[in-house]
């Protein structure tokens, strides 16, 4: 039985539950004459949730598990002797998993019953032959000793799923049961689904928050690791990026960081004013007709992926810049620049900013316009003396969100900047950023244990804390914004 | 069913002999929201430096009536005016007319009060600042000293002119922004219930105020309160159903009323 059919089996003993839990509440309130305290459905979900939840628990931490304990009980059967010059006992097991699946499906296939295999012998009968036959190359006769643990790897899972079978639908049919037992018209069922119900959210909610968790964790300790190899003194202060095949590489951020914000400085120069026209347009002065269609024609622009943008800049911004601007004046002939990149990522980021300004513009109360109407003032007085200073805070949250997002863009760099690290001022020059060389460092052809390889995650974890600091503040500033008007 | 004091009601007596002047004057006022009609030919003139009340029941058009007479519902896109407002003669709806600098000359109190996410003075420099009305700092200094004494509010906040306008008490908040609309010296202030949101004690304060602006200001009020409208106005216009019902000096309406629906709304028989 695999874990599918499983869960489709306790998933009927669900609706199963829920139906039975539904009519008892109705026959013993008919019976005793007494009122159901909650409604009749209430009763058959708080049945339901018995015979599901603890039971599909058990079943994922059965999933998680099993396999761990059967790994390390069978790698240690597994003699030294068995494990050729110069290979891995993690080589060896990787081999019994896959002989005691291909027995698994000789015997589904009916060619080989499972009294022949309990007394079939490696030395004896040509297994290796018999399972390419079936699809299962190896790469060397097997050894007495593996088969002998692919054998019991085999016969271990045989018996841990049928464990897990049995204790999964015990759980669901006995938790089910006393559930349904349980069932009378008194019982506040309301309040016990309730009380699933939040712990549902809670450990969704959870869920997010341990991941962000594992993500810094990780980042952590290869970065950790990283420090072990290469001084942090020098990756934080050097200028120089140069990483060497053969190690000697000097590994500066600075170059990198520089050619982060230079880009971003230039992307947010181009999306901060015109992405806050925009707003300021569609809130204030655009009718509700045009809104209707401007409004979503300008978010579209955020719905395109990112490699578009890069090829757009790659083959139409990069050259038209290069042939116009750059060489005529003398500044450059590389059509990768940050001039190049900050452009095609400021126009990612118009709708980003202007959609999120305009629903802090539109959050501005009406009466506040209509105090400065009252005065006199015409509509673009109210605009720039009442409307933006009220709106500034949530606006500059939204300005940091979008600086956050310009830090993070990896392709529109590679394909507009460019992949060269500098430390310069020309924006018609090609520079780089933290996250193009994340991309390259890991997926470069050295070592993974070398210091080439895993500054990467101490880039990672530099650029985290910078956007980390940068959202925090754009979170902070935005909520300060929301308390001055409720 | 006499809520005035017999001074006041001479007071109020001898400010009817004299006939003022009318300031402005609605002919055959029609409003419609979108389909609704709001308002129906309503014919009301509003007296030079006088208060003139506005009454009536919820939904009746006082609001809708108030805002015509500085154009604020110019800001709604589906509401439409018809017939003709007039300010000194001079057709407020005409397509010459400058809205903007019309609204400098017809302020508007709110009936929640509304002062600016800025510091108390910022608040009252507003209007002058955007009209130009001050040469040099301390003609602006003196303006906003003259407004917040004026709207009786310059004791209490003379020591924390830079302090938030928004941190204010309701009543002081209303009272700032009757100082910011003072501040650009119109010739009329309407105010939509101004006192809505604030305590006895607040109110009457304001109330005070409104009856010291007459002297130099033509104001109109839209007040659910018999009592206020028989204590601040010396005029008092009934409205029902986007008409106008009755209009006459105020001691006329609250003691004898010539409409029956005045007499029954004035009791409290409805509304
Ligand atoms: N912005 C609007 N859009 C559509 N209809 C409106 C709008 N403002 C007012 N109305 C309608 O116009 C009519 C008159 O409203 P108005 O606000 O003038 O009443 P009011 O006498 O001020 O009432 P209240 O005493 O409750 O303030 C009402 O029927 C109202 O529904
Ligand atoms: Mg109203």
């Amino acid at each position: 039985m695999t874990p599918g059919v499983l869960i489709i089996i306790v998933l009927v003993l669900t609706v199963a539950g829920y139906v039975l839990g539904r009519r008892r509440a109705l026959a013993l309130a008919k019976r005793d004459g007494a009122r159901l305290h909650s409604l009749p459905g209430y009763y058959g979900q708080s049945v339901a949730l018995f015979a599901a939840v603890p039971a599909l628990l058990l079943l994922a931490a059965w999933l998680f598990l099993q396999p761990l304990l059967i790994e390390n009980q069978v790698s240690t059967q597994i003699p030294n002797s068995a494990i050729p010059e110069g290979g891995a006992r993690s080589l060896v097991m990787a081999d019994v998993r896959r002989i005691a699946d291909g027995l698994d499906r000789l015997v589904e296939a009916g060619s080989l019953g499972e009294d022949d295999l309990a007394t079939m012998r490696a030395d004896f009968s040509d297994i290796r032959g018999r399972l390419a036959s079936i699809g299962v190359a190896l790469g060397s006769n097997v050894s007495p000793a593996v088969f002998q643990a692919a054998k019991s790897y085999r016969s271990l899972n045989g018996t841990g799923s049928l464990l897990r079978n049995t204790a999964v639908i015990g759980v669901s049919l006995g938790l089910g049961f006393l559930a349904w037992r349980r069932v009378r018209p008194s019982m506040r069922a309301r309040n016990t689904s309730e009380t699933f119900i939040r712990a549902l959210l809670m450990g969704s909610s959870l869920i997010a928050i341990l991941t962000t968790f594992g993500i810094v964790g990780s980042l952590l300790f290869e970065t950790i690791h990283f420090f072990r190899m290469y001084p942090a003194g020098e990756f934080f202060l050097s200028t120089v990026w140069n990483p060497q095949f053969r190690g000697g590489s000097t590994l500066g951020i600075l170059p990198l960081l520089w050619g982060t914000f230079y880009v971003s400085f230039v992307a947010l120069l181009l999306a901060v004013p015109i992405g806050l026209m925009v707003a300021v347009y569609l809130a204030e002065y655009s009718s509700k007709t045009l809104r209707s269609f401007a409004k979503p024609a300008i978010e579209v622009l955020a719905g395109i992926p990112t490699i578009v943008y890069g090829l757009f800049a790659l083959i139409t911004v990069g050259p038209l810049l290069r042939d116009w601007i750059a060489q005529p004046l003398g500044l450059g002939s590389s059509s990768s620049s940050v001039m190049t990149a900050g452009l095609v990522m400021g126009i990612m980021l118009i709708p980003f900013v202007s959609s999120l300004s305009d629903d802090i513009i539109n959050a501005v109360p009406q009466a506040m316009r209509e105090g400065s109407y009252g005065l006199g003032a015409t509509q673009s007085e109210t605009v720039r003396k009442v409307i933006m200073p009220a709106a500034l805070p949530g606006i500059v949250g939204a300005v940091l969100l979008a600086a956050s997002r310009a830090i993070g863009e990896t392709m529109i760099v590679v394909m507009g900047a460019g992949a060269a690290a500098r430390l310069g001022l020309n924006p018609f020059e090609a520079m780089t950023t933290v996250t193009v060389k994340i991309v390259s460092q890991l997926t470069g052809d050295t070592e993974f244990a070398s210091p080439e390889t895993l500054v990467a995650f101490a880039l990672g974890l530099t650029l985290f804390v910078f956007t980390l600091g940068l959202n925090i503040l754009a979170l902070y500033i935005v909520r300060r914004y929301r308390e001055q008007y409720e | 069913m006499n809520m005035l004091t017999e001074a006041a009601v001479e007071r109020k007596l001898d400010t009817m002999d004299e006939q003022p002047a009318i300031k402005m004057r609605g002919e055959n006022v029609t409003v419609h929201y979108g389909d609704t009609q709001a308002l129906f030919d309503v014919n009301l003139d509003v007296p030079e430096k006088q208060v003139i009340a506005l009454i009536g029941p919820s939904g009746c058009g006082k609001s809708t009536f108030l805002r015509c007479l500085n154009r604020m519902n110019d800001t709604i896109d589906i509401c439409r005016v018809g017939g003709k407002i007039t300010l000194d003669d001079e057709n407020i709806y005409d397509p010459r007319i400058d809205v903007v600098e019309l609204r400098a000359r017809v302020g508007m109190v709110f009936q929640k009060p509304n002062p600016f996410p800025k510091s108390i003075f910022e608040n009252v420099a507003y209007g002058p600042r955007i009209h130009g009305l001050a040469s040099a700092k301390s003609d602006l200094d003196g303006i906003v000293e003259t407004s917040l004494q004026k709207a009786g509010l310059w004791n209490e906040v003379k020591d924390r002119l830079h302090a938030p306008g928004t941190g204010l008490s309701g009543g002081q908040q209303q009272r700032l922004c009757i100082a910011r609309a003072i501040a650009v010296s119109p010739e009329v202030i309407l105010m939509d219930e101004p006192c809505s949101a604030l305590d006895p004690i607040a109110t009457a304060k304001i109330e005070e105020l409104i009856d010291e602006l007459r002297e130099n200001y033509t104001i109109v009020i839209v007040t659910h309160s018999m009592q206020q409208a028989a204590r601040v106005s010396q005029r008092t216009a009934m409205f029902h159903l986007g008409n106008l019902v009755e209009e006459g000096p105020t001691d006329k309406m609250f003691t004898n009323p010539e409409e029956k629906r005045t007499q029954d709304y004035i009791t409290g028989r409805f509304g």
